[in-house]
């Protein structure tokens, strides 16, 4: 057993596992944040994907223990004050999800992938992208629409601050 | 329509607790005192158990229990059923062999439950399951269903020789050997339905909850209908009697049809509650899903399709072989013969047809329904034909096409279905238009110049929706009625709930039911709430699957609304004095028509609870309650076009473009049905390009247990599509809806092998791999250089 202490959406956590237990595991049953979804054994669908002290993570392929000190955000922790975080807004309005279960993976990894290519987006690069997040539902038509739209809104705003 | 009702693109309303992670899926569910199950399931695809030792898994820390079959059998749990009726063309009924939930003397493939073990955690569960030993006398085991039919192959159920689950026939055998015998033209053709996994991302899960005072269980669970899984487990599995037994399909992460059924596990983890005291969850991995969620398609067909000598098509003979699988799923005997046979005709008028099915049971995961069911098989038999056709006939697949579309309706095949409405050739127009067909040989051309390889290929798809007239259904074997039921409640401040037998599982009925109460009662779109999952709640349903919901749901929900519609109008006449019959509904309010007399839907929702004034006899309160059993079946219908390029260095296939031209009758949020035909194209792409099940066919072993061997669409293997409609409404529901779930996997998969097999030259089977389009292109190379 161990115990394992971390940062999860701002607020410090902690819960005691088996060493074995991996982080989506001890994100979902020990701290009960449930929208981080589990959709596979072998860490090819993304269902599972959070920021670790920034970066997109696929929480079922590291142990909870490899993770204590670190800052965790999951799906539950990017709205901000009831206000929908753009690529959420964008999945919305583009109907970029239907079941919902891979929805927490794919915002979660649109997020990183908007940040990361500051605004230089396109088609071609989201599809790519998207290649570790499986969904079975949109035929990703509408998951790569709202991502580019999110990039839009992101970007331009961002773009409009700094002027 | 309106900003909110019928034909708006309404973003969805349940959208929200799906974004922020707060969807309530089975496995988020968490009960006081839950405990966990895993499954010790059979590593061989055939065997005979000689022993089961639990005790040294009974020892291991945090183990509840670990229970077998005997113990179940001996609890008087029932086998499972296949619950729809074929008989053979002998009329002798099907060969039904026993499933029992745990398998207690033969395994048959390789997944078969064997034993529960509950402990404090998954992690201890699989560990004791680890050490429980069955000792096992293997038995040879065949996979194919081809195999299975051959003289000597292994007997997989007592209560089935030769492994032959039903041998069954439709149409007319005389007439059609006539028209061959006379043809001008016949088209020879082999046909292979390529085994898939259907892979909700969701994985199943069932928590099982029994309650000792109330002698009462709650079952959590994964499905598509959860009405349909109260009734059968109390009727058939003897879990308990159906008001001892609540069944609750919370957000349920797709099903494609996988879960429609009812497995074994929901029923054991039922037990197993009762049995250890304790609420029992269990939660499949991928690997699990693959070994027993049901999979789908797995047919080989023979084709004649006869001509005269204008190219129009005289008769049509089919002889089809379908693997079942180790069991009889629920409804595994109605996907290839009522779902798929009696769609042989497809967009064309042909005057006779026969076709015959065999089904066979082998040691491979039973196969049921996936997104189509029986429709995609017929589908691409039937275009994978008029294809080959054309180029024997040397004329163009769309001329072959039309020549042969049926055009006037209603029209009568000869193979059951009456089509009440269409319009083929404006599908094909508008598909073949968007695609630029005609400029495709510059295109072609255009890209031999850069060494690559272009084809085009279409496919005219038509299915049935809006399962089904119940009497019909009744008296072609069904053990159920397919009706659907609707209640809807006015409260005593207006707003409104609709609970409905419908189950919503990525269909977005939040949205598209509350759309059309918008739309009747101009109340806003917040002020409803759609309700369904829970046979607490809803009193009964038949659940959602086979595109139903809209066609069949929905209507069920007018028809309450026709009944709430009238009697509002009643109080409101007697408020305003004025005559029932001049009371519209308008913008949220009941109004004298020809005056300024208007009562706010809230008044005249409140009246009906206070009742201080109301019609003398009225009763009070306002909630009403429809069952609706449709006519006919739908026929959505549509053309699909694909354009590839293929790589001939590395066999490499790319969708340039992909068109869709889709008849769904009247449509009630156009985004909805965009991102269902989106959906059902990567399926049928995922099939015609990607997907296959995979057995060593010595050992039974499954080759294909995990997204490292299973090819699943990813975002970079497809396209954007352009998608269009052309809408005749259908004449058999008041909606004149007919439904799109399953078109864009049932049109999909021939469009794209018409294309490739344009681009090559030679024909190919599904998934066409990199590598077998390559194989493909070599083999041929030689002869072509001869030639
Ligand atoms: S659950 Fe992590 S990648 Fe599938
Ligand atoms: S929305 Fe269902 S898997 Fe993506």
């Amino acid at each position: 057993m161990a115990k394992v202490t971390l940062t999860v959406n701002g607020r410090t956590m902690s819960g005691e596992c088996d060493d074995r237990t991996l982080l989506v595991h001890f994100i979902r049953d020990k701290l009960g944040l449930t929208g981080t979804h589990v959709g596979c054994d072998t860490t090819q669908c993304g269902a599972c994907v959070v920021h670790m002290d920034g970066k997109s993570v696929k929480s079922c392929s590291i142990l909870a223990v490899q993770a204590a000190g670190s800052s965790v955000t999951t799906i539950e922790g990017i709205a901000s004050q009831g206000e929908l975080h753009p690529v959420q807004a964008a999945f919305n309005q583009h109907h970029g999800l239907q079941c919902g279960f891979c929805t927490p993976g794919m915002v979660m990894t649109a997020v990183d992938m908007i940040n990361r290519h500051g605004g230089q987006l396109d088609e071609v690069t989201v599809r790519h992208e998207l290649e570790g997040n499986i969904c079975r539902c949109t035929g990703y038509h509408n998951i790569v629409k709202a991502v580019l739209s999110a990039n839009e809104e992101m970007h331009g705003a961002s773009r409009q601050a700094a002027e | 329509m309106g900003m909110e009702g019928i034909g708006a693109r309404v973003a969805r309303k349940e959208d929200k607790r799906f974004l922020t992670g707060k969807g309530r899926y089975t496995d988020d569910m968490v009960v006081p005192g839950m405990k966990y199950a895993y499954f010790v399931r059979s590593p061989h695809a055939h065997a005979k158990i000689t022993g089961i030792n639990v005790s040294a898994a009974k020892a291991m820390p945090g183990v509840i229990d670990v229970l077998d079959g005997k113990q179940l059998q001996a609890d008087g749990i029932g086998n499972l059923i296949c619950g729809w009726m074929i008989h053979s063309k002998d009329g002798s009924p099907m060969k039904m062999g026993a499933w029992r939930p745990l398998a207690v003397d033969t395994v048959r493939y390789v997944g078969d439950a064997v034993a529960i073990v509950v402990a404090n955690s998954v992690a201890e569960a699989r560990d004791a399951a680890e050490v429980v030993t069955v000792d096992y006398e293997e038995l040879p085991a065949v996979i194919t269903s081809v195999a299975a039919l051959e003289a000597g192959a292994p007997q997989i159920h007592p209560e089935a020789p030769g492994n032959l689950i039903f041998d069954w026939q439709i149409g007319d055998g005389a007439a059609t050997d006539k028209a061959i015998a006379e043809a001008a033209h016949v088209t020879e053709i082999e046909i292979l339905n390529n085994r898939l996994s259907p892979n909700p991302m969701e994985p199943r899960a069932a928590l099982g909850v029994y309650d000792e005072a109330e002698d009462h269980y709650t079952c959590y669970t994964t499905s598509q209908n959860p009405h349909v899984a109260r009734l059968v487990m109390s009727a058939f599995y003897n879990v308990a009697p159906e008001n001892k037994l609540r069944v609750i399909a919370p957000d349920v992460g797709g099903g494609f049809g996988s879960k429609i059924y009812i497995y074994p596990e929901e029923i054991v983890c039922l037990w197993a509650s009762k049995k250890t005291g304790v609420p029992v969850k269990w939660t499949s991995d991928r690997t699990e899903a693959f070994l027993t969620d049901a999979h789908g398609r797995d047919h080989v067909s023979k084709v004649k399709m006869a001509f005269d000598k204008d190219h129009r098509i005289i008769g049509l003979k089919v002889d089809t072989i379908a693997n079942l699988g180790a069991y009889m799923s629920l409804f595994s005997s109605a996907v290839p013969t009522y779902l798929y046979a009696t769609l042989l005709s497809g967009q064309y008028a042909i005057p006779a047809i026969h076709a015959n099915v065999r089904t066979v049971y082998t040691n491979t995961v039973p196969v049921d329904a996936y997104r189509g069911a029986g429709r995609p098989e017929a589908t691409y038999l039937l275009e994978r034909t008029m294809e080959v056709a054309a180029r024997e006939l040397g004329v163009s697949p769309a001329e072959l096409r039309r020549k042969n579309f049926i055009r006037s309706f209603p029209y009568q095949t000869p193979v059951i279905m009456n089509y009440d409405a269409g319009d083929y050739e404006a599908s094909l127009s508008a598909a073949m238009s968007a695609a630029d067909w005609d400029g495709f040989a510059a295109r072609r051309a255009e890209a031999e110049g850069r060494g690559k390889k272009r084809g085009i290929g279409m496919s005219c798809y038509i299915e049935a929706c809006g399962i089904a007239p119940s009497q019909a259904v009744g008296s072609l074997g069904a053990g159920v009625g397919l009706w659907e039921s609707a209640e809807v409640r006015v409260n005593a401040v207006g707003t409104i709930e609709v609970l409905t037998g419908s189950h919503s599982h990525g269909q977005g009925h939040e949205t598209t039911f509350a759309q059309l109460v918008a739309d009747r009662l101009g109340v806003p779109l917040a002020s409803v709430n759609i309700v369904h999952g829970d046979t607490d709640k809803v009193q009964m349903g038949m659940g959602t699957y086979g595109s139903r919901s809209g066609a069949v749901g929905m209507s069920a929900i007018v028809k309450a609304l026709d009944k709430v519609e009238m009697k509002a109008k009643k109080i409101a006449a007697h408020l305003m004095e004025a005559d029932e019959s001049d009371i519209v509904i308008e913008n949220g309010a009941l109004k004298v028509a020809g005056t300024d007399k208007t009562l706010p839907w809230f008044q005249m929702a409140l009246a009906a609870y206070t009742a201080h004034n109301l019609p003398a006899g009225m009763e009070p309160g306002l909630k009403e309650t429809a069952f609706y059993d449709p006519s006919n079946f739908t026929f959505p219908a549509g053309c699909y076009i694909a354009e590839v390029e293929i790589d001939p260095d590395t066999g490499k296939t790319e969708i340039i473009q992909f068109v869709a031209a889709d008849d769904f009758g009247n449509i009630i949020n156009p985004m909805i049905v965009e991102g269902q035909v989106h959906g059902g194209l990567a399926q049928g792409i995922g099939q015609a390009l990607l997907e296959e099940v995979r057995y060593d066919e010595t050992s039974g072993q499954l080759l294909t247990a995990s997204y490292m061997d299973y090819a699943m669409p990813r975002a970079d293997d497809l396209p954007s599509f352009k998608l269009s409609h052309q809408n005749t409404p259908c004449p058999s529901n008041p909606l004149g809806i007919k439904g799109c779930g399953e078109a864009g996997a049932i049109g999909s998969p021939p469009a794209l092998i018409n294309a490739i097999t344009d681009a090559i030259g030679v024909e190919i089977t599904m998934p066409a791999t990199p590598l077998k389009v390559w194989q493909a292109l070599q083999a041929a190379q030689p002869r072509m250089a001869a030639e």
